[in-house]
């Protein structure tokens, strides 16, 4: 007994009662099932919708094809998708990398020196305020039109979030907290790794996951103005050729690395904050 | 390392018994703000011996925290002199003399229960006089012993102001300074708190200074209380209390501690 009171210090606040705890544990994984289940559903109706739809209506195949025919075209054409999902994702990857990074290090700047932030911030605002699409050329004829303004655009789509972000985890620990730095007679190196970029980690998470889908349009943008392989360069191409199918097919692909590259970041995440960060003290 | 360490140690012994842990003299404590000049503390003379519980009650705006705050090196006096244990605060501070309890508990929510009780350890050259105690001994202590593991957000605030307790102790401060740390809490959960607090203090027999807006609890923590009125702050009385030690929470209902209780309740009312 005196063991299960350490690895359960509450045990004695729980009564055992089998029957009800069977109950309350069959309700739970009744409603885990339902919570994995519904998006299926749900997706499997919308297709269904749509491949009624077309048929129905008999909608022409340079307008919107059919979920089937998108399928097939998966199927056929899946290497030669491939072939041009290695370049985006590689911008894409890269562009997350060295945009975050950038954000980190400029926000870390901005808390150590206030006087970076009055100076800076304005411009970073201003930046943000140019359009995607208005970036993408300037970029082009700034670095080529090889793959360098790609990991450019996708940079800089990621940089703005995860810099307020950033700043903000960074500044936000509370007066308390650094008292007791002060109290602790702790360095100011020591107030900043063991205080304030532990604090940051949940806002810093946040910004990756909304850089991880947004680095993949900043690639697919960038490869939108001179360039012929990759997925933006395959939706322009299956749209001048009428062919929706492949242009169906191709942002299926996109979707589901970005997809995919955010359910990466989420699981790091889970992995790395392993606190409540919302309700703790 | 080791060696450093016990320079330390000999370096800090000579200190003759008789220095007291606190020694104020004529000070003040004045801040601007947009709004003008506030004298939060005005001619604050003050002696607390080594091993003394003492209690600091006032009104809100009296500067009690304020006090506290100055003697930890957190706010600078404008006028007068502070010392602790015969030196100026900051360099206390930095011997490791000084410990601090917040009135909100305070803990690193990505630390562990143990990781926060070992803080001071990792930072400010993680030196430890020679009161200090292992992390897992003052988690015992303040009773907590198999929670270790928890993490801030599944303790309770009576069991997060322990975790802050066991910080504060463990590289053996001499003197305990301790800013409404039971304010938030429940009652039952508060009383609880005090008796233990008076068992921590016996035991590491460190000077405590106490700030409360509880009369009873000054009272029955205090060896003595000191009474503060507001605007500027100031101090009022200082008023030993007579009970017999070890006080246990039955004491409070006895006629000596009401009659006490009421003493100082008659000092606050011209605070």
């Amino acid at each position: 007994m005196a063991d299960s009171v350490v690895t359960a210090p509450l045990g004695g606040a729980f009564a055992q009662d089998k029957e009800a705890q069977a109950r309350f544990d069959a309700r739970q994984r009744r409603l885990l099932w339902r919570k994995r289940l519904l998006p299926i559903v749900a997706l499997v109706g919308v297709l269904l919708a749509w491949w009624l739809a077309v048929v129905f209506f008999d909608i022409q195949p340079f307008i919107a094809p059919s979920p089937v025919a998108v399928a097939a075209t998966l199927k056929a054409k899946f290497p030669m998708l491939m072939t041009n999902l290695a370049p985006t994702a590689i911008e894409a990857v890269l562009g997350f990398l060295l945009g975050n990074i950038a954000a980190t290090l400029v926000a870390t700047s901005f808390v150590l020196r206030r006087t970076m932030e009055e100076a800076f911030f304005p411009i970073a605002v201003m930046i943000n305020t140019i359009p995607v699409v208005a970036k993408a050329p300037i970029l082009v004829l700034l670095l080529g039109n090889g793959m360098e303004p790609k990991i450019a655009i996708a940079a800089l789509i990621c940089f703005f979030p995860t810099l307020v972000n950033m700043t903000r985890g960074l500044r936000n620990v509370s007066q308390e907290q650094l008292d007791l730095m002060h109290v602790l007679s702790a360095r100011s190196r020591e107030v900043f790794f063991k205080l304030r970029v532990q604090n940051s980690l949940p806002y810093l998470f946040s910004a990756l996951k909304i850089a991880a889908s947004t680095a993949v349009i900043g690639a697919i943008v960038g490869e939108w103005i001179g360039s012929n392989i990759g997925i933006g360069a395959l939706i322009i191409q299956a749209t001048y050729n009428f062919d929706s199918a492949l242009l169906y097919a191709t942002i299926v692909v996109g979707s589901t690395f970005s997809a995919l590259f955010f359910a990466l970041i989420s699981l790091i995440e889970r992995r790395v904050i392993t606190w409540n960060a919302g309700r703790a003290a | 390392m080791t060696a450093f360490a016990l320079d330390r140690e000999m370096e800090a012994t000579p200190v003759p018994a008789a220095t007291p842990a606190v020694d104020c003299s004529d000070v003040s404590v004045r801040f601007t703000t947009e709004r003008g000049t506030v004298t939060a503390l005005e001619g604050i003379n003050l002696r607390v011996p080594r091993g003394g519980f003492l209690s600091l009650l006032g009104p809100s705006g009296c500067g009690k925290s304020t006090l506290l705050r100055l003697v930890a090196d957190l706010v600078p006096p404008t006028n007068g002199s502070v010392a602790v244990l015969g030196e100026a605060p900051a360099v206390a501070r930095s011997r490791r003399e000084i410990g601090f309890v917040f009135q909100d508990a305070a803990l690193l929510p990505w630390r562990s229960v143990l990781d926060n009780v070992r803080l001071p350890l990792e930072v400010g050259g993680g030196r430890a006089g020679p009161g200090a105690r292992s992390a897992e001994a003052l988690i015992k202590l303040v009773g907590l012993a198999g929670w270790e593991k928890a993490y801030p957000h599944e303790l309770s605030g009576g069991m997060r102001q322990r975790v802050a307790i066991a910080r504060a102790l463990i590289y053996g401060p001499k003197l305990l300074l301790m800013d409404e740390p039971f304010g938030a809490l429940d009652e039952i959960t508060r009383d609880r708190l005090n008796e233990e607090l008076l068992q921590i203090w016996q035991e590491t027999e460190t000077t405590i200074l106490f700030v409360t807006h509880s009369i009873y609890e000054a009272a029955f923590l205090g060896q003595e209380v000191l009474l503060l009125a507001a605007r500027p702050g100031r101090v009022r009385e200082r008023v030993a209390i007579d009970l017999p030690a070890p006080r246990g929470l039955a004491l409070r209902e006895t006629p000596q501690f009401v009659e006490q209780a009421a003493r100082l309740r008659r000092i606050l009312e011209t605070c």
